[in-house]
């Protein structure tokens, strides 16, 4: 055996994927997971995550978000978005990601998201804001606790690791109050855990032991660009070498995806350093409205990956509990479908704004050279207005 | 303002005038923070950061690993969660790994979140050469940040400046980045900490009343000016000097009543003229000032070269004969 060595094995599959819901609805026991998932173990929160009244609320939270989701491709196609990045498929992995967090967690997203916004209370209508063109962002991050999506891949990352090193000198670390105690859940996708930013994040995480999830959807496809050469090994064992101990799971799961992500952020929020994610996944559109994956995958992939879908596989898992019927499903859907109607209407309600805010919120404090070429625009402007009057 | 101020008026080199202007500054706000490499128990490279680790401890003066994207970024973190970090960038050429963060995030946190986040955290940046360092320690970066817009500028080249600026630029509610002139940190000055001075840290200062033509300069560059208006005196020829101070925004309205005066301006900076903030000063003069201007406006700095080896910086960084060379040439129109 050489001298050289390596702490992870160089297979990507020798990486075990932990499963509770299979495809075809059959719920597997995990000791770990279900203690979080029931509440028993304590942590940051007692709440039982698996009654059925909230399994049907993840499956009706992942057929809403669809559905948006699906109207507002159309919107684009129609001409009323610059853009849209779908998640159709990751439903289960960023639902259940934004319910395993506590309210007072703050959440560090990418821009493909739709699902943890949803379940932040961030309405879809305010994630349009961006992809029209009418601002470039539509909340309040320190109200949500949500940070603004980013696009700049990586970027936020340091940024959680920083809010959570701020948490840490607030004293909401560790002190075993779990109404204070707090976590920063990172976001980023496969494709954005290759960025550097994200390397120095662990390395700044791990050294401070600051109070950070880093959750990566590896959702197998990075625009064109396979996971395969984003990473030689399982994205989970990037984090191994920092010290920052990590799982694979599958992503399509929504329960194990909340068993690891409470039980992360419990971890966190005890005061016991980082943890690192990888749920695995599938983007079942093309990367943004503006891409073709015909050009590169087959589609004989998804075709195998829309028989792993989270939705289904929820509502499977419902039906053999029977606490789902038929009106449910129903329900959800005739729901889904006005949130569509909702989506649109705020959409068309959407108009265009002042070009003058071009120069709002460049400076917090009075800034000369900006004042002056929003008064010059002004009054370029104002050239125009008189001749509209005129006629 | 807590009365917790290192001292009263008193002289400090400029090194030890932001020293103690970061101590009042955390004296007098518990959520001013220090983070970069080696600031800790060393104190800093340059030592700026000497015996506030022992004051304040590790929570408040952090030694970060190395990594600059890491710093700025987990900075902006901080300022999001409340705290006022100050940042210390080794030296200016190490700068760039932050590059990323610096531009697309601290400097449009504000404009992307339609005003609902500020940032109010300051970037340190020893800047300039003639140190004869190795390579990258001795770049003068500012126009790639003048270029970006959400960010503020600062230049001290004085010590009571340097106190004051390190004070204001940790109060503004806008990312600063303050270069700091690392050739002149030694250089001794007066400085009052009790008396807030009246001209705004934004505003340029006219440090040489003249006739014949303005000298502009900044940073390390206004000793140099102030030097050179010296020696052109002895020659009859009365400069006027202004240190410009902040970079961002300009303060165009000191240096055009100026050129209104006296007709010529020479801009003397480190930085590559190219793409230079110089060029930029020079335009919005001729825009607003044409018709009193008896000689282009010219420019005197590094050339469009790499910083050079230490042992060739004399020739390419601004240096008296240069500057009288140039006011020499305007003079001639």
């Amino acid at each position: 055996m050489s001298v050289f060595q390596t702490t992870i094995p160089d297979v990507a599959d020798q990486e075990p994927m932990i499963q509770l819901l299979a495809p075809d609805g059959i719920r597997t026991p995990h000791d770990e997971f279900d203690a979080v998932l029931d509440g028993s173990a304590g942590g940051g929160g007692d709440d039982d995550l698996q009654t059925p009244e909230r399994l049907r609320g993840y499956y009706r939270d992942m057929v809403m978000i669809r559905a948006a989701d699906l109207e507002a491709t159309s919107l684009q196609r129609q001409g009323q978005l610059g853009l849209w990045a779908s998640a159709l498929g990751q439903e289960a992995a960023q639902i259940g990601a934004g319910h395993a967090s506590r309210a007072h967690d703050y959440l560090v997203p990418t821009y493909r998201e739709h699902g943890v916004a949803w379940a932040r209370g961030i309405e879809p209508w305010r994630l349009l804001e961006l992809f029209r063109g009418i601002s470039h962002g539509g909340w309040d991050p320190a109200e949500l606790r949500t940070h603004p999506y980013m696009i700049v891949l990586g970027s936020q990352a340091p940024h959680a690791v920083g809010y959570a090193m701020g948490l840490q000198r607030d004293g909401l670390v560790g002190t075993g109050d779990r109404d204070t105690d707090t976590a920063v859940l990172a976001l980023f996708g496969d494709g954005a855990s290759s960025e550097g930013e994200v390397a120095e994040s662990f390395t700044f995480a791990a050294s401070f032991q600051a109070p950070t999830v880093f959750y990566t959807q590896n959702n197998q496809w990075a625009i064109s660009v396979p996971t395969t050469v984003q990473s030689r090994v399982p994205l989970a064992q990037r984090s191994r070498g920092w010290g920052i101990p990590s799982v694979r799971v599958d992503g399509n799961d929504v329960l194990a995806v909340m068993g690891a992500v409470r039980s992360a952020l419990d971890a966190a929020r005890a005061g016991e350093g980082p943890r690192f994610i990888e749920a695995v996944t599938y983007r079942m559109a093309a990367h943004t409205t503006s891409d073709d994956a015909s050009r590169y995958r087959p589609g004989a992939e998804e075709q195998e990956w829309a028989e792993k879908d989270p939705i289904l596989r929820l509502r499977r898992h419902l039906e053999q509990l029977g606490e789902i019927d038929e009106d449910y499903v129903k329900r959800c859907d005739e729901e889904g479908h006005d949130l569509a109607m909702q989506l649109h209407h705020h959409i068309h309600g959407m108009e265009d704004p002042d070009p003058v805010m071009i120069f709002d919120h460049v400076y917090a404090e009075p800034h000369p050279v900006v004042d002056a070429e929003r008064a010059q625009y002004l009054e370029y402007a104002a050239q125009f207005e008189d001749e509209e009057t005129a006629r | 303002m807590t009365e917790t101020r290192s001292g009263h008026a008193t002289t400090l080199p400029i090194a030890k005038a932001i020293t103690a202007g970061l101590r009042d500054a955390m004296r007098a706000d518990d959520h001013v923070m220090l983070m970069g490499e080696d600031i800790g128990r060393l104190g800093g490279v340059f030592r700026v950061t000497d015996g506030l680790f022992d004051e304040f401890g590790a929570l408040r003066v952090v030694d970060t690993p190395l990594g600059e994207a890491g710093i700025v970024g987990t900075a902006v973190g901080l300022a999001m969660r409340g705290y006022r970090p100050v940042v210390e960038i080794q030296f200016d050429g190490f700068v760039y790994p932050a590059f990323n963060q610096i531009t697309t995030q601290v400097a449009k946190m504000h404009y992307r979140t339609g005003g609902r986040v500020t940032l109010p955290m300051v970037i340190r940046i020893p800047h300039g050469g003639g140190i004869g360092a190795v390579e990258h320690h001795s770049e003068s970066p500012e126009a790639l940040f003048a270029h970006t817009a959400g960010l503020r500028i600062l230049a001290p080249a004085s010590a009571q400046d340097a106190y004051w600026m390190t004070r204001q630029a940790i109060e503004s509610e806008d990312p600063v980045i303050m270069l700091e002139p690392k050739k002149r940190y030694w250089i001794k000055g007066d400085v009052d900490p009790d008396h807030r001075p009246e001209l705004s840290p934004w505003q340029a200062r006219v440090l040489r009343e003249g006739t014949d033509a303005t000298l502009l300069a900044w940073g390390p560059s206004v000793p140099l000016a102030l030097e050179s208006a010296a020696a052109a005196e002895e020659d009859g020829t009365s400069l006027e000097v202004i240190d410009l101070r902040s970079l961002a925004p300009l303060d165009l309205p000191t240096v055009t009543d100026s050129v209104r005066r006296t007709g010529r301006l020479v801009i003397v900076h480190e930085a590559p003229v190219t793409g230079g903030l110089g060029g930029e000063i020079a335009a919005r003069v001729a825009e607003e000032c044409f018709y009193h201007l008896e000689a282009p406006v010219t420019r005197v700095g590094g050339y469009s070269t790499p910083y050079p080896p230490a042992r060739t910086e004399h020739a390419y960084l601004p240096d008296l004969d240069r500057v009288l060379d140039a006011v020499d040439r305007v003079l001639q129109h």
